[in-house]
């Protein structure tokens, strides 16, 4: 039988790494971004095509979740109506700290072309927003995109739990 | 200059106005130039009260009593083989006559005729559920209960259906807002934090085309971000889109095009 050898001093491969608390907790934050499944509208399926194999969210962590117990991040894809926005604020309140919001399109965003009784003017009246993403739909490369730049903004904060409460109000 | 009108009551207002056009009716035909329908005419002549008659679009349209719904559409679809309610709901026409109008419009399967059945109601008169007749009349007479206020009398389970059910007004009524009266401006605020964050909160911006003085330097283009408050007169620095911080993140290697191989043969 092979003996397989590796020179752990030699080729890098030293499984220790030296860094600070804050870089391996917002790595792990970073890189495990699990979202809430919320397609409201057409943006949804760009949402679950970004998840697919084609654009394939898995290799940066994100995994979608139907529970809010297992996500911190929201996805709103799509036009929030008036009567779901007390469910919307529910399940933003049922995920646990620390949880990001990426509101998906120009519905969310504003309530985009719906300028109607019905709808909510952007999502950002009900839950707070960290991130904005423009277009009708958005395609999967923004929302991949996004999610990166989410990425970059939480290596950037703190780790600590006195990071600051998101507040609308 | 322009004559004034009021406007402390924009809500007793109907939001649409013909002003300037009106759109012009289709010809109508008289029944006896169809046969069957000319029959069914006079099949439900002979026990009801017809108030007027005629073909449009090669289709019956036959007013009648709101009293006599049930029995006329009980007849079309026993009698008459009328054997599918395609739809029903209500308009509005309260500003010129003070009425709803509803219409059940009904097909034929065998006959492959259309036939619409029409009544007026006041506005605070019910009308006779025909779900017992046609299943589909339930969610027709919830949605039409829903936009209009029209009370169905012996329906089931006459609830709203597309609105939340402690909604207020009935939003295809024409003297409703499109965007919403203060209700509906304030419900979703109301609802989750009470109305005391109104003022926190503010109203909502309904106006689609406002330019506010301070976007361009809240908001840079994608590719081309700059800091907050720059002065862009002269045009904007062209920034790749970074997709990881230049000095590279912690445990995750940076990929590099360089290394990376780039498949020329598909069929590889």
């Amino acid at each position: 039988m092979a003996q397989h050898q590796v020179n752990y001093l030699k080729d890098g491969g030293l499984p220790v790494a030296l860094t600070t608390i804050d870089k391996v907790v917002n790595w792990g934050r970073s890189n495990s971004l699990w979202a809430l499944t919320y397609g409201l509208a057409c943006c949804g399926i760009e949402m679950m095509a970004s998840g697919a194999s084609r654009y394939d969210f898995d290799r940066f962590g994100t995994i979608f979740r139907a529970s809010p117990r297992q996500a911190e991040l929201m996805v709103v894809a799509g036009t929030l109506t008036k009567k779901h926005a007390e469910f919307i604020r529910r399940l933003y309140d049922q995920m646990a700290e620390p949880k990001w919001v990426i509101s998906m399109g120009s519905c969310a965003n504003t309530g985009g072309m719906f300028n109607t009784y019905a709808t909510v003017q952007g999502v950002d009246r009900v839950i707070p927003v960290d991130l904005y993403l423009p277009g009708c739909a958005p395609r999967p490369e923004t929302l991949q995109y996004g999610v990166l730049m989410l990425q970059q903004k939480i290596r950037r904060e703190s780790a600590s739990r006195a990071q600051k409460p998101k507040r609308l109000m | 200059m322009r004559a004034y009108t009021p406007k402390d009551n924009v809500q007793k207002k109907p939001y649409y106005t013909d002003r300037y056009w009106v759109a012009p009716q289709v010809a109508k035909h008289n029944v006896s130039s169809d046969d069957v329908f000319a029959a069914d005419l006079e099949a439900i002549k002979a026990k009801f009260e017809v108030l007027e008659a005629y073909i449009q679009v090669d289709q019956m349209v036959v007013i009648i009593n709101a009293a006599d719904n049930f029995g006329v559409i009980e007849m079309l679809k026993n009698e008459l083989s009328y054997n599918q309610l395609s739809e029903m709901s209500a308009i509005d026409w309260l500003a010129s006559e003070g009425k709803f109008e509803i219409f059940y419009q009904m097909l034929s399967m065998t006959k492959r005729k259309r036939l619409r059945i029409k009544c007026k109601i006041d506005e605070k008169e019910s009308i006779q559920s025909v779900e017992k007749l046609f299943r589909s009349a339930d969610w027709s007479e919830r949605e039409m209960y829903d936009m209009f206020g029209v009370v169905v009398n012996n329906h089931p389970f006459m609830k709203r259906i597309l609105m939340p059910d402690d909604w207020e007004g009935f939003p295809l009524r024409k003297t409703y807002p499109l965007q919403g009266d203060e209700f509906a401006a304030w419900y979703e605020v109301d609802k989750i934090f009470g109305k005391e964050a109104r003022e926190i909160i503010g109203p909502e911006n309904r106006d689609s085309a406002r330019i506010d003085r301070y976007d361009t330097e809240r908001f840079a283009r994608l590719g081309h971000e700059v800091p907050r408050g720059t002065d862009i007169s002269n045009g904007e620095p062209d920034t790749p889109l970074v997709y990881q911080e230049t000095e590279g993140v912690f445990m995750i290697e940076k990929f590099d095009a360089e290394k990376s191989v780039v498949i020329s043969d598909r069929d590889r």
